[in-house]
């Protein structure tokens, strides 16, 4: 193994293949892609805790489980929390391992700056978290204002703990690492696909992340703006939101919800993405209607920008506005709708089976449905009024979100499993833990339809009895508890089945698309030799050639494995430390700490200049042996 | 898969039949759901949900049954290898699915824009104008052509339009009265505008419904629409002022209120009775705190015991609330001489 360690850098570029070092200095998308699962799955955990003790204090009316402002401060970071550090990066976890597998390539097209957002992520979230530890000495360090963050609410005025800072700086530094990949990916996808694999010809999943990474690209920046108004003032004494000196309250919630509303398309598109990935393997027939599936995607993620005012129908700005925003708003239901059609019909005329991620699949289909339904309900401005900010919404929210984008997760999980750790994960437990997550997710989410057309408003930490409420929030935790069991299983079917030993194949589901050519788990460099497509779901006609498709060529193997080798990215110590440093920055700012702050900014700038001058580092990995 | 399939239908079943029980009028009993209109502008907005609420259920029965239809009937048999016929799609369907939702779309849509306008304002150009001021957390209501100023419960005439503006001096609130009309936010630094008609001469039940606080939940109000001869004489009770109390015990409790010691109570500072030299404009109106039918907006009854324990201790009834300060330097006698004084503002 020739390996290129010249560097004008701080330091050499480490090699060790094992051990804790290899984990923090890897540039591998598939170990980048493992480590956002552990990492989100833990904060899934954390964020399902904060829902658990919210719905112990709303079990019953007039409760003392915990505080008015710990409640606030319990639904303020379990979105925030499911949002940004879980469900997105969960859905990262996929892209980050399947991408360059199912285009053919080694690994994306900026491995270091793949890592540093990986490492941006874990630091940014535990930054956030650390909020709950600072809150046993100084109250109100806990973000309160809810994941939307409403000035002026959020002013220094109004909210004068460190609760705004951990939530703005936390958020800021998250948005780094986000943006970067959805550069990432956009690029990889553009230009890294295997010969042959044109762009109607990738797998739908790949479309759905270059949808993602564009919405990406253009959502973030407005959230950031936001925060960097909201830091001003809150810092600085800036006026942006400030009423008494010209400010406008509603302009953050403009700004907020042009990030707002394209990030839940972000939440689900990877989501369905999965689904359409799912369901063509275990139904043993094509995607049906792919092109209109590419389509309605990109549509959706377009659409997306155009009815962020839909979540302010209550705000005042007239039915001229809120027309135009309800009927853009019902436009994004057609290629939604169209979405479930095709999925429903890749299935007819199929041989359907019922395996543990299929079962997810078909979950995800009948409750994102309902979710999307009561989403459609929303959209009419008048009848919005009647529902905006009540549990009509949370409704919403949950079936979308843990019907729709989580299913899918857990599919996606049971699915991929064996590719990214060669073991299955066990088909009884799977069905297990399957069904009584969907009975206790229905148990706990379906009474929210009804406590919201009830009129209970969301984000109250009580409520007084005699209004209606008593029994549908009592059922709703008691689903939670059930939820907690089919979730424990999920844990527990991970956990002994990283025990076991890897001796997965390859392809054990008999599926479609290339990342199922190479073994469970794939080495290091995906794939000995770069793939030639010649077809969408290339794999399957290479296995069941038919008269349309003939027999799909397999790619001619050298004798000699190439003349030069396979080159893989060398491992750097910068990614993470640029991202340490951005972390000691972030608490720099939030204490007002120049000795802080500027640690964190010299930690930045070493690691930015050793990136810039350790050279090219890398392996080469001769034919026919492994690196 | 038998079970699988008979497991989802039940669940199907089960959630059309509770749907159902929303829709049945059940309403009566629930203080705040907007399925009980008691206006025109609540019913308009109902109508509207129902027509949507149909649409949803109706094409979630459809995909639900239709989802598992396909997967019983396509399911693989036993031993079954075979490979099934790789279709790639159907223009003529993504034709059919794409142009029957724009239908529905349009069936929804036409309403939607109607009503959007229908309810913009009142039709009556004499209608009473209500100004909403929201504070964290208390609701003051101001009748800038009557010259009274309230608090947290507000009377109306019923079968007459009322015009409400709504501002805030805080924070971000909405004010919303289900069965009168859909919600409005609350906002400072911008005047919004929303009417309903009160066709029913009872209480209405309204809450908070913008997250401002930690007692978001405890900012909630009532609306007393009553015979347009009462509101004339409520009116005209408010404009009199306060009457002078009738008793010692009143009227110790009316020193004690108006700031006698200062290191017990002085709640002129933030209050006003009307009549009297209580003119604090931060808190509450009292004027008629007596009648009211609750307490510190809506939370709690008006009985004695309450009303002593929101004096006492105001935080344990509204977590966060600092600028009603606690007061405990009343002895029990002074403190039940102060709650007699406001018992007799009606």
């Amino acid at each position: 193994m020739a390996t290129v360690t010249k560097t004008l850098g701080l330091l050499p570029r480490p090699t060790a293949q094992t051990g804790f070092w290899s984990w923090v200095t890897t540039v591998d998308h598939k170990r980048i892609g493992i480590m956002y699962l552990f990492a989100a799955l833990f904060f899934f955990l954390v964020g399902g805790l904060e829902a658990f003790f919210i719905r112990l204090q709303l079990m019953q009316p007039d409760l003392s489980v915990v505080k008015a402002s710990t409640f606030n401060a319990l639904f303020t970071m379990h979105a925030t929390t499911m949002i940004f550090m879980a469900v997105m990066p969960l859905l990262a976890a996929f892209m980050n391992f399947l991408l360059p597998l199912m285009i053919g390539a080694r690994d994306v097209a900026f491995p270091r700056l793949n890592a540093f957002s990986y490492w941006n992520y874990l630091l940014g979230g535990l930054f956030l978290n650390t909020s709950w530890i600072f809150a046993f000495v100084k109250p109100g360090s806990v973000p309160d204002s809810g994941w939307f963050g409403y000035a002026n609410l959020t002013s220094r005025q109004f909210s004068d703990g460190m609760g705004p800072d951990f939530w703005t700086l936390g958020l800021l530094m998250l948005g780094i690492g986000t943006l970067i990949s959805g550069f990432n990916f956009l690029v990889t996808i553009v230009n890294m696909r295997a010969p042959g694999m044109t762009l109607m010809r990738m797998p739908i999943f790949v479309w759905t992340t270059l949808v993602t990474s564009v919405l990406v690209i253009f959502a973030f920046p407005a959230i950031t703006v936001a925060l960097f108004m909201l830091m001003f003032d809150r810092t600085f004494a800036a006026n942006f939101f400030n009423v008494d000196s010209g400010g406008m309250v509603v302009f953050w919630q403009h700004l907020f919800w042009t990030f707002g509303h394209p990030e839940v398309y972000i939440l689900i598109l990877p989501a369905m993405g999965i689904v359409s990935e799912i369901l063509p393997t275990f139904a043993r027939k094509p995607l049906f209607g792919y092109s209109v599936m590419v389509f309605s995607s990109s549509l959706i993620g377009f659409m997306g920008f155009t009815v962020w005012s839909h979540h302010m129908f209550a705000v005042g700005m007239g039915p001229v506005v809120n027309t135009i925003f309800g009927l853009t708003t019902m436009a994004i239901a057609i290629p939604t709708g169209v979405k479930i059609f095709n999925w429903l019909a890749t299935m007819w005329g199929g041989r359907v089976r019922f395996t543990t991620p299929m079962l997810f699949a078909l979950g995800f289909i009948m409750c994102f449905t309902i979710g999307g339904l009561s989403g459609f309900m929303h959209a009419l401005p008048p009848s919005n009024t009647q529902q905006t900010d009540t549990y009509f919404i949370v409704a919403h929210i949950h079936y979308v979100l843990i019907g729709g984008s989580i299913f899918a997760i857990f599919g996606g999980i049971y699915y991929w499993f064996p590719k990214m750790f060669g073991r299955l994960l066990s088909e009884k437990l799977g069905k297990w833990n399957f069904w009584i997550t969907f009975i206790g997710f229905n148990t706990f989410a379906f009474p929210f339809h009804f406590l919201g057309l009830y009129g209970m408003p969301r984000r109250v930490y009580t409520y007084s009895a005699g209004y209606g409420w008593e029994f549908w929030n009592l059922v709703s935790t008691i689903g939670v508890f059930i939820l907690t069991a089919g979730i424990s299983l999920f844990l527990i079917n991970v956990i002994a089945t990283l025990r076991k030993p890897a001796n997965a194949p390859a392809d054990p589901w008999d599926a479609r698309t290339i990342e199922w050519t190479i073994p469970s788990p794939p080495p290091v460099y995906n794939f000995a030799v770069v793939p030639q497509i010649t077809a969408r779901d290339h794999f399957w006609y290479e296995k069941y050639p038919d008269g349309e498709h003939g027999k799909a060529k397999k790619a001619k193997v050298p004798a000699k494995g190439g003349d030069h080798g396979i080159h893989m990215p060398g491992q750097s110590y910068m990614p993470a430390l640029v991202a340490l440093g951005i972390f000691v920055l972030g608490y720099g700012g939030l204490f007002s700490s120049v000795l802080v702050a500027s640690s964190g900014f010299v930690l930045i700038l070493l690691g930015v200049y050793g990136w810039a001058f350790e050279g090219d580092g890398g392996t080469v990995i001769e034919a026919g042996g492994e690196g | 898969m038998g079970l699988t399939r008979r497991l989802s239908r039940i669940v199907s079943l089960l959630a059309l039949a509770l749907s159902g029980a929303v829709l049945s009028g059940c309403g009566q009993s629930l203080k705040q759901t907007p399925f009980d209109p008691a206006g025109p502008v609540a019913r308009a907005q109902l109508d509207l949900l129902k027509l949507s609420l149909w649409f949803a259920i109706g094409i979630g029965a459809f995909v639900t049954l239709a989802l598992l239809f396909v997967v019983f009937r396509f399911r693989e048999k036993k031993g079954d290898t075979s490979i099934p016929k790789q279709i790639h799609g159907s223009t003529k369907l993504e034709i059919a699915w794409t142009f029957i939702p724009i239908v529905i779309l349009a069936i929804v849509g036409v309403p939607t824009v109607s009503t959007a306008f229908s309810t913009k304002a009142p039709k009556d150009p004499n209608a009473l104008v209500v100004k909403v001021v929201g504070h964290q957390w208390w609701w003051e209501f101001q009748y800038p052509d009557l010259g009274i100023v309230t608090a947290n419960e507000l009377y109306i005439p019923a079968h007459k339009d009322v015009q409400i503006l709504l501002t805030s001096d805080d924070v971000i609130h909405s004010f919303w009265v289900p069965k009168l009309a859909g919600k409005m936010d609350v906002i400072p630094g911008r005047t919004n505008k929303m009417w309903f008609n009160a066709e029913r001469e009872e209480m209405y039940y309204g809450q908070c419904a913008e997250l401002c606080g930690p007692s978001h939940a405890n900012m909630r109000l009532r609306v007393h629409a009553v015979s347009q001869t009462n509101f004339d004489s409520w009116v005209a009770e408010r404009k009199a002022g306060a009457k002078e109390p009738a008793d010692s015990v009143a009227r110790a409790g009316m020193d004690l209120f108006m700031g006698k010691s200062p290191s017990k109570a002085n709640c002129i500072t933030c209050h006003t009775v009307d009549g009297t030299k209580a003119q604090g404009k931060t808190g509450p109106n009292l004027t008629n705190i007596g009648s009211r039918s609750s307490l510190a907006a809506g939370i709690v009854e008006n009985t004695d015991e309450y009303l002593r324990q929101w004096i006492r201790d105001p935080k344990s009834l509204k977590p966060g609330v600092t600028i009603m300060p606690m007061h405990p330097n009343l002895t029990d006698e002074e403190l039940n001489a102060i709650v007699t004084y406001l018992r007799g503002l009606k």
